[in-house]
């Protein structure tokens, strides 16, 4: 049995993010042969020195004739210990978006920096965007280290700068490592030109991190995506709530509290896609019966009466805006979705608007451009059941959507401070 | 820093069911919050499995939309009837949209390489609309093709059901945003996260009937450029080829003109299973003429509407 984990990749353009996601492939020998082969022939044919590992995971047109990555790419590998999934997120300034999208669900950032530049601005914003979605776990990668004759001065000095920048931010594990993934040092296997350097190798330090305590186990958050109701003779009693266990663990027997109604009930039943089950925790996907007949729809949220989500129509958020056409104002109205619910959403005030390398509050910011992120304040048509991000992401994440475009332009991460 | 044992344990979804779970909620947040969804259904295994997933979504009550089919005309007749059985044993409505007769009707014309892969893009579009369909599923995965790593899990098509990667919804969380105005349309990927192994491995775990082209069997077979394609009335030999009998099978469910074979003494699911773990070639490059016209052959495609 192998475990699931997600990691985000992020760096500035020319970091090398491509080639060492590359290069994890192919010498932890996830890489097919055709797909090698064909990296080799457009590698050749551009007349490249060396193969060109970043091919493998910029597979758009563009991105492949200009040389950069322009969207979060994903690409899944296995080890004997672990499975993972990878996201590329691309590292241009206007494309921050992508790093939100791939940090979102990725239980370790790997952040790159270029031995030769050292902490740049990127990487700074990067750590603090990785902070900021809550990934439990950072890697700063200090890439090309080939490029400065391994030296371990560079390193450390870099990995001073960064630690020093780090400690003002929320982050529960950082590691440092010290690799090249043009030549594959330190990456799948152990560099014999860093003999100073006595930590594992890349590979290894994600194979033994420890993600499933990261897990909220403790507060029962069930948002019912689903009622299933069979319309045949046979099943007529039957009325399911379908969902995703989004924190928490759920028994047959436990007494529930069913919002917005807060009707409490007794789970008579869990039917997960293998039958009937004793438990239910996140990620599972399950179907839970209920005692008593009760109005229970989408966007309900099932929790336990004693711990229940704050209902509130009155939301205080960090966002990060992701709309090139038009900034977040106060007054504008949006569509917001929370777990399995939309509601509309008014915002009422930018608080302040965080200056993501100095980490400094601009109080006077009145509006959220593209790529910028601040504290606001909204409120909502209905009431929304909600936790503080850094408790549930699940239940402390929301997306923004632009009513006349339909595009998603904001993503929501909840302070805790929200009213009632 | 080690959590007690027994919770990591007893708390930890291998990472087939964490895959089969991240798939049944994505279909049914599609069934929640759009209009009217079809499944794109082509009688191979990853359609099988997105088929079989929705079942489960959805039990005891059935799969609140139907199964959609673009026949290219081109199709292996064991594929054909697999799909006829599979629908009417899972009591799934079967729409198909034809190539041919789109041919007919002029909507589309036959390629010089006799290739239907591209005009079938028209056809999937014409259907969706005629049935107004505002989700597809497809099977696609993001181990398959460079160009669908790129995508999201919702993939929003405009109004020619065109795909733009350059400018893609940012997909946060699992906070799906199905929202379209009337003519656009999203296709939808549940097995993104999936790779062929995991989709056999599941096969295997689940008993999953698949057409009986995914095993091997001696075969006639002829050899083009390092392809093995079976010989039918849609590869016929030409001059002065010579077919021989070998051991093979099918990774891939292609047009029959399209899809070759690979040599293989897999003979059933577990045999596969095997195989597939110690394959060297993906299935795509094994096996489907289509995806050797160019690198950015597949990417082309799907910005005309294709999956």
């Amino acid at each position: 049995m192998t475990d699931l984990v997600r990691f985000a990749t992020a760096g500035s353009v020319d970091d090398g993010k491509s080639t060492l996601i590359g290069r994890l492939l192919l010498d932890s020998r996830s890489l097919l042969d055709d797909h090698l082969a064909s990296v080799e022939r457009v590698s050749r044919e551009r007349g490249d020195d060396y193969t060109d590992l970043a091919l493998l995971t910029d597979g758009l047109r563009a991105e492949r004739e200009q040389g950069i990555t322009i969207d979060v790419a994903y690409r899944s590998f296995t080890t004997p210990r672990r499975r993972f999934i990878v996201a590329d997120t691309p590292g241009h300034v206007q494309y921050t978006r992508n790093m939100v999208t791939g940090a979102s669900t990725a239980d370790v950032a790997l952040i790159l920096v270029d031995a030769r530049k050292g902490v740049s601005e990127q990487s700074r914003r990067h750590a603090f965007l990785a902070s900021l979605l809550g990934v439990p776990h950072l890697v700063l990668v200090v890439n090309k280290m080939d490029l400065v004759g391994w030296d371990q001065d560079v390193f450390d000095a870099i990995r001073a700068e960064f630690a020093d920048f780090a400690s003002r931010l929320r982050i529960h594990d950082l590691a440092f490592l010290p690799v090249s993934a043009l030549h594959g040092d330190n990456v799948v296997d152990r560099s014999a030109r860093m003999p100073w350097y006595d930590g594992s190798t890349l590979l290894g330090h994600l194979e033994r991190l420890h993600v499933s305590s990261d897990r909220n186990l403790v507060d029962v958050r069930f948002p019912v995506q689903y009622v299933i109701r069979p319309q045949s003779s046979t099943t007529v009693d039957y009325r399911g709530f379908a969902g995703t266990v989004a924190s928490g663990v759920l028994k047959p027997g436990d007494r529930v509290t069913v919002l917005p109604s807060g009707f409490e009930t007794t789970i008579t039943a869990i039917d997960s896609p293998t039958g009937p089950v004793e438990e239910a925790y996140p990620p599972m996907a399950v179907v839970v019966r209920l005692a008593d007949e009760l109005d229970v729809s989408r966007g309900d949220m099932i929790c336990r009466p004693q711990n229940a989500a704050t209902v509130t129509q009155d939301l205080d958020a960090q966002v990060c805006w992701m709309d090139e056409r038009a900034p977040l104002t106060p007054g504008r109205v949006y569509a917001l979705k929370h777990t399995t619910r939309w509601v509309r959403a008014k915002v009422t005030d930018v608080a302040y608007r965080v200056d993501v390398d100095t980490l400094h509050r601009d109080q006077e910011a009145t509006a959220l451009a593209l790529n910028e992120i601040g504290r606001v304040r909204l409120r909502t048509t209905s009431p929304l059941f909600v936790d503080p991000y850094r408790d549930n992401r699940a239940t402390g994440s929301f997306i923004l959507v632009d009513e006349a475009t339909n595009r998603t332009v904001g993503a929501g991460m909840l302070t805790g401070s929200h009213g009632t | 820093m080690a959590a007690p044992i027994t919770r990591s344990i007893s708390y930890a979804l291998p990472t087939l069911r964490a895959l089969e779970a991240e798939s049944i909620g994505i279909i049914r947040e599609v069934a929640a919050e759009m209009q009217r969804p079809a499944l794109l259904f082509s009688g191979g295994k990853d359609s099988v499995v997105l088929s079989h997933l929705a079942r489960k979504a959805f039990a005891p009550a059935r799969v609140p939309f139907p199964l959609l089919h673009v026949d290219t005309g081109l199709n292996f007749p064991e594929v054909l009837a697999f799909r006829d059985r599979w629908a009417d044993e899972q009591r799934l409505r079967l729409v198909v949209a034809s190539v041919p007769d789109a041919i007919e009707r002029g909507l589309v014309r036959e390629e010089p390489n006799g290739s239907r892969n591209r005009i079938q893009t028209p056809v999937l579009l014409e259907a969706a609309e005629a049935n107004r369909f505002d989700a597809l599923f497809g099977g696609a995965r993001r181990d398959e093709e460079k160009s669908r790593a790129k995508e999201r899990v919702f993939s929003f098509r405009d109004e020619f059901g065109q795909w733009d990667p350059k400018d893609q919804r940012p997909e946060v969380w699992s906070l799906y945003n199905g929202r379209v105005h009337p003519g656009e349309s999203i296709r939808v990927f549940p097995l993104s996260s999936w790779t062929e192994l995991d989709v056999w491995t599941y096969i295997a775990e689940e008993g999953i009937p698949v057409p009986s082209l995914y095993f091997a069997a001696e075969r006639e077979v002829v050899d083009r450029g390092g392809m093995l394609y079976a010989v039918n009335r849609f590869v016929p030999l030409k001059n002065g080829e010579r077919s021989d009998v070998r051991s093979v099978r099918y990774r891939t469910m292609g047009d029959a003109n399209l899809t070759a074979a690979v040599e293989s003494r897999a003979a059933d699911v577990h045999a596969v299973v095997e195989e597939v773990a110690s394959a060297r070639i993906t299935e795509r490059g094994a096996t489907r003429g289509d995806d050797r016209v160019s690198e950015s052959a597949m990417e082309d495609r799907k910005r005309e509407g294709y999956f």
